[in-house]
């Protein structure tokens, strides 16, 4: 394959290229799915879909469902009381029973959020297409796939046939150069970016995440920073895979083994871009000038260092956005000029599928171990998958959370979108490590500050939104 | 599922949100996913805009405005549906009664969705968008007409605003078919890719194995 004639191509075309099974001009293509996840909230009506139309499901065998969205995050032995919630989860078991789907359901030990099982069972493999309807399917873009969220109608055209309609979509390369300071990490990255960028830059493209602060990440800082891709308004974003990507991948149970690992390994190792390819659009950040950030409005874009005060409407010339901003301030109780730090709270929560791994777990316990929440404070761990939930218990993590007066929990979504009973109470403030900080995201009338598991971490033993730098942590990092 | 009502001319006054970035989360709340259906999804259509924290309808939401009813045309800012992938949202809006939602851009996945259903994301370039601005600035109640077959948003004034669509969806609007159909038509091909395509992966085999 050495004609000179094939131009230089990035890691998004080399994957759509290999994935086109219709292409005619003037239309979309058709493109081959390898991987479809499922769950309980975005399914059920496309499943309906099928049985009306009499359509089986085309590939079982590339398809698994889990649990996460409406799931209590309490007791797993108890009912659920939701009566909605209850019904949800029956029919996501009824479906995958009749239409032979692998389901990690309640009870199951791989039960978790989406995209944090994909990537633990290494069934998230680089070069693959993976969907689900879900936007933050962005996150398996960390292994060099090409992921992105769908709605419930797609849902149905890839259980149908394996295979959704779309336009090649633009690159945007997203280059990160120089060292992160120490207390700086991958939550703080994504969100400086987006406080530059903005929440539709994106749009219509792919995001490329590329430079030697990407490459100095390890695969779960990797997947906080693709899994926020969409709040960049990008439906996909990823980082080319590298041996930091096979090292993660080696032995899982759905990673290739043998033979077949060596082959794989020739064929990941052809998927980065070329050193000539081109891109429709770049933007540059300096790692080394990025602090920890925190979020003070209604947008994932708007957010700032915590060290930050807020900004003045006045100050901005376009008149919808000065609009969007007044609008943000007044939801969220902030007065232009205002510092976030030492900002009271009423509740952290730690998880979600941007941050409930056990890095970030471990990350959390650093400025926890040893210490008491502030009173009054309520404190939700709540780990991403069945397998982080073992994993923290086995190295203690737990304990480190009930002793400072945290609630350890089952795995699942909860607070992040407040679907399961985790929610806030109108007009509370909590630290979130999760992705979204839109008007009643985690319950309504609830305001959120988006952070780092470090932030969120320190926050609860200060009781306001705190500098994790300057509390310090009680152990070293691992 | 199969097949819809043809997209048709049509012309209606409009309702005005002038906001950026109105997520799917405004569209539709979360608590309202919790349904398997998609029906009855217009008692959730910005619901924590419409209604108070005690369930009381907030008298200065645009949609609690009588003089709203029947408009089938949703005038927003930029950006209008980031956010969530919920086709929810877009079911809510079609439900309510929208046909059309009229925009200075558009979320990659709630388009995408919006055309899934019937409901046509119609995008303006700046100056396009406040041109409608102004005319409903003057005049909140003018009726705008959408014509998709020629891809143009006209004005009480005269005016015609050309949008862009891609004409596979413009198509399937037309005519009232739906993509399943298109990509059903595939399948030799499909058949004739997975067996060149073996997967690497397969679900089905124990994942603790």
């Amino acid at each position: 394959m050495t004609s000179p004639a094939v131009a230089p191509r990035t890691i998004v075309d080399k994957i759509w290229d290999a994935h086109q099974v219709h292409v005619e001009p003037g239309m979309p293509s058709a493109l081959a799915v390898d991987l479809h996840l499922v769950h309980e909230v975005t399914s059920p009506q496309a499943f309906d879909g099928l049985r009306a139309r009499g359509l089986r499901v085309r590939r079982p065998d590339l398809t698994l469902a889990t649990i996460d969205h409406s799931v209590p995050t309490t007791d797993r032995s108890l009912p659920i009381l939701d009566l909605q919630a209850a019904t949800q989860i029956h029919r996501i078991e009824e479906n995958c029973a009749e239409f032979g789907i692998t389901l990690h359901g309640i009870g199951s030990p791989h039960q978790g959020i989406v995209h944090v099982i994909g990537p633990e069972l290494g069934l998230t493999q680089p070069g693959m297409t993976i969907v689900c309807g879900d936007s933050h399917t962005s996150t398996h873009g960390a292994f060099g796939a090409l992921a992105f969220g769908i709605g419930t109608s797609e849902v149905e055209q890839v259980l149908a046939t394996q295979c959704l309609l779309q336009h090649r979509p633009k690159r945007f390369e997203v280059r990160v150069d120089g060292e992160l300071a120490p207390g700086v990490s991958a939550k703080d990255l994504i969100l400086a970016l987006l406080s530059q960028i903005g929440v539709s830059a994106g749009a219509g493209h792919v995001f490329e995440y590329a430079g030697s602060a990407i490459r100095g990440l390890g695969m779960e800082q990797r997947m906080t920073i693709c899994n926020m891709s969409i709040e960049g308004g990008a439906r996909a974003g990823l980082i080319g895979p590298d041996d930091i990507t096979f090292e993660y991948l080696a032995g899982r149970p759905h990673a290739p083994a043998g033979p077949a690992w060596e082959a794989a390994l020739d064929r990941w190792r052809a998927l980065p871009t070329d050193a000539d390819a081109t891109y429709d659009r770049t933007v540059t950040l300096d790692a080394s000038t990025l602090e920890p950030m925190v979020t003070y409005g209604t947008n994932p874009g708007m957010g700032f260092p915590v060290s930050g005060r807020v900004p003045d409407p006045a100050t901005i010339g376009d008149p919808s956005r000065r609009a969007g901003l007044s609008r943000a301030l007044e939801y969220m109780g902030l007065l232009p000029g205002e510092p976030i730090l030492g900002h009271p709270i009423d509740v952290v929560f730690i998880g979600s599928c941007t941050n409930s791994r056990l890095s970030d777990l471990r990350e959390a316990a650093r400025f926890m171990r040893g210490r008491r929440v502030a009173d009054g404070l309520r404190v939700l761990v709540v780990p991403g998958s069945d397998e982080v939930k073992r994993q923290a218990e086995a190295e203690g993590l737990d304990e480190v959370f009930r002793a400072a007066g945290a609630e350890w929990r089952e795995a699942g979504c909860s607070m992040c979108l407040a679907m399961n009973g985790d929610q806030l109470n109108p007009g509370q403030y909590a630290v979130s490590t999760s992705n979204r900080n839109f008007e009643g995201r985690q319950g309504p009338g609830g305001r959120t500050f988006l952070a780092s598991p470090a932030t969120a971490a320190a926050s609860a033993i200060a009781g306001h939104v705190a500098d994790a730098r300057l509390l310090g942590a009680t152990e070293a990092a691992k | 599922m199969t097949g819809r009502a043809p997209f048709e001319r049509f012309s209606s006054a409009a309702v005005i949100l002038l906001r950026d970035d109105v997520d799917t989360d405004q569209i539709i709340p979360a608590r309202f996913l919790k349904t398997v259906s998609r029906d009855g999804l217009a008692e959730g259509l910005f619901a924590d805009w419409r209604f108070d924290d005690a369930g009381a309808p907030r008298p200065d939401f645009v949609l609690n405005d009588p003089a709203m009813a029947g408009r089938r045309i949703l005038v927003a800012g930029a950006n209008f549906g980031s956010g969530s992938s919920r086709e929810h949202a877009a079911w809510a809006l079609v439900a309510w009664g929208f046909r059309a939602v009229v925009a200075a851009g558009f979320a990659d996945i709630f388009r995408g969705n919006a055309l899934k259903n019937g409901l046509l994301p119609v995008e303006l370039g700046v100056e396009g968008h406040q041109q409608v601005v102004s005319v409903l600035a003057e005049d909140p109640s003018a009726a705008l007409t959408v014509d998709l077959e020629a891809q143009r948003l006209g004005l009480p004034d005269g005016a015609q605003l050309t949008f862009p669509l891609d004409p596979f969806s413009r198509t399937l609007l037309l005519s009232g078919a739906d993509e399943l159909g298109y990509l059903l038509s595939l399948d030799g091909e499909i058949a004739a890719w997975e067996v060149s395509h073996p997967s690497p992966i397969s679900t089905l085999a124990r994942a603790d194995a």
